[in-house]
């Protein structure tokens, strides 16, 4: 895995984002941006180049899904890989996620493994 | 209430626990709660809708709180303070969604809310419906958390 991406983590819970960046640094991954919301993602996202997006579903704002259907509706980020790690993984959703054009989906509660392995698949 | 609405969150409690925090957990007997104070001293509470509407809680003592946190982070947790509130909302959040999973495998569908925190000594816990509250006791070497169930009649 190329470990020199920049990895934009997108979750409302300080606790989420701060336990993913634990298991990225980890994994080697240094270059990490944070935001509390699909909106505060998308500013950060028409900011900087970011390489990859792991995001919550459930969030004020914008939710987790709206922010991936509208990085897929954008030329300048449609490329952008995006892992969903959501507590939200009743069948309706992970349809709706797949359609929207998610990358992966990992759901909570999960092991720093299964972050890895998914990880692996999108960036291999 | 359907008993067979609890189950879900009991195994949801455990998973979560030891999946995100490394901790044994052991449910104890389940009993209909009559009051409103909660047995700990930080609660996560989310209201959720669906084939029955209702909340969950989930409520921890101190100590128990402080090492489930410190384990989730890597680093040792002191005091009950903003970050031990946000890890509690997340908690609830992921023993919310787990149980929802196994719920629709029961084909009973629920939606939930976005969890809210209470923190303080003999702070009260206002289930939004009126019906049995259930509550199931949980221990680990750390210290004792209860979850409740309450879905209307």
């Amino acid at each position: 895995m190329d470990t020199s991406i920049k990895i934009l983590i997108v979750d409302d819970f300080a606790t989420m984002r701060r336990i993913l960046k634990n298991i990225l640094k980890q994994l080697g991954f240094k270059n990490l941006v944070e935001a509390d919301d699909g909106t505060t993602a998308w500013d950060v996202l028409e900011g900087q180049t970011i390489d990859l997006i792991i995001s919550d579903w459930n969030m004020p704002k914008m939710t987790g899904l709206e922010l991936l259907k509208k990085v897929r509706a954008s030329d300048s980020h449609k490329r952008i890989p995006f892992l969903m790690v959501t507590a939200e993984a009743q069948k309706q959703n992970v349809i709706e996620a797949v359609q929207a054009g998610v990358s992966n989906y990992v759901v909570k509660p999960f092991t720093a493994e299964a972050i890895s392995d998914k990880l692996e698949k999108i960036l291999k | 209430m359907d008993v067979r609405l609890i189950n879900p969150f009991i195994n949801a409690t455990i998973n979560v626990l030891e999946t995100m925090a490394f901790v044994t957990v052991n449910a104890g007997k389940p009993y209909l709660k009559k009051d409103n104070v909660a047995v700990g001293d930080v609660s996560g509470v989310l209201g959720l809708t669906g084939v029955a509407n209702g909340t969950i809680s989930v409520t921890f003592e101190e100590s128990c709180i402080l090492t489930i946190v410190s384990n989730m982070f890597g680093e040792t947790m002191n005091s009950l303070n903003s970050e031990i509130a946000d890890a509690v909302g997340e908690l609830t959040n992921m023993i919310s969604g787990q149980a929802r999973r196994e719920l629709e495998e029961s084909g009973k569908q629920f939606k939930a809310a976005i969890p809210s925190v209470i923190t303080g000594k003999d702070h009260s816990i206002i289930h939004y419906t009126e019906g049995p509250k259930i509550a199931i006791p949980f221990n680990t070497d750390h210290g004792d958390f209860t979850i409740e169930v309450c879905f209307e009649r």
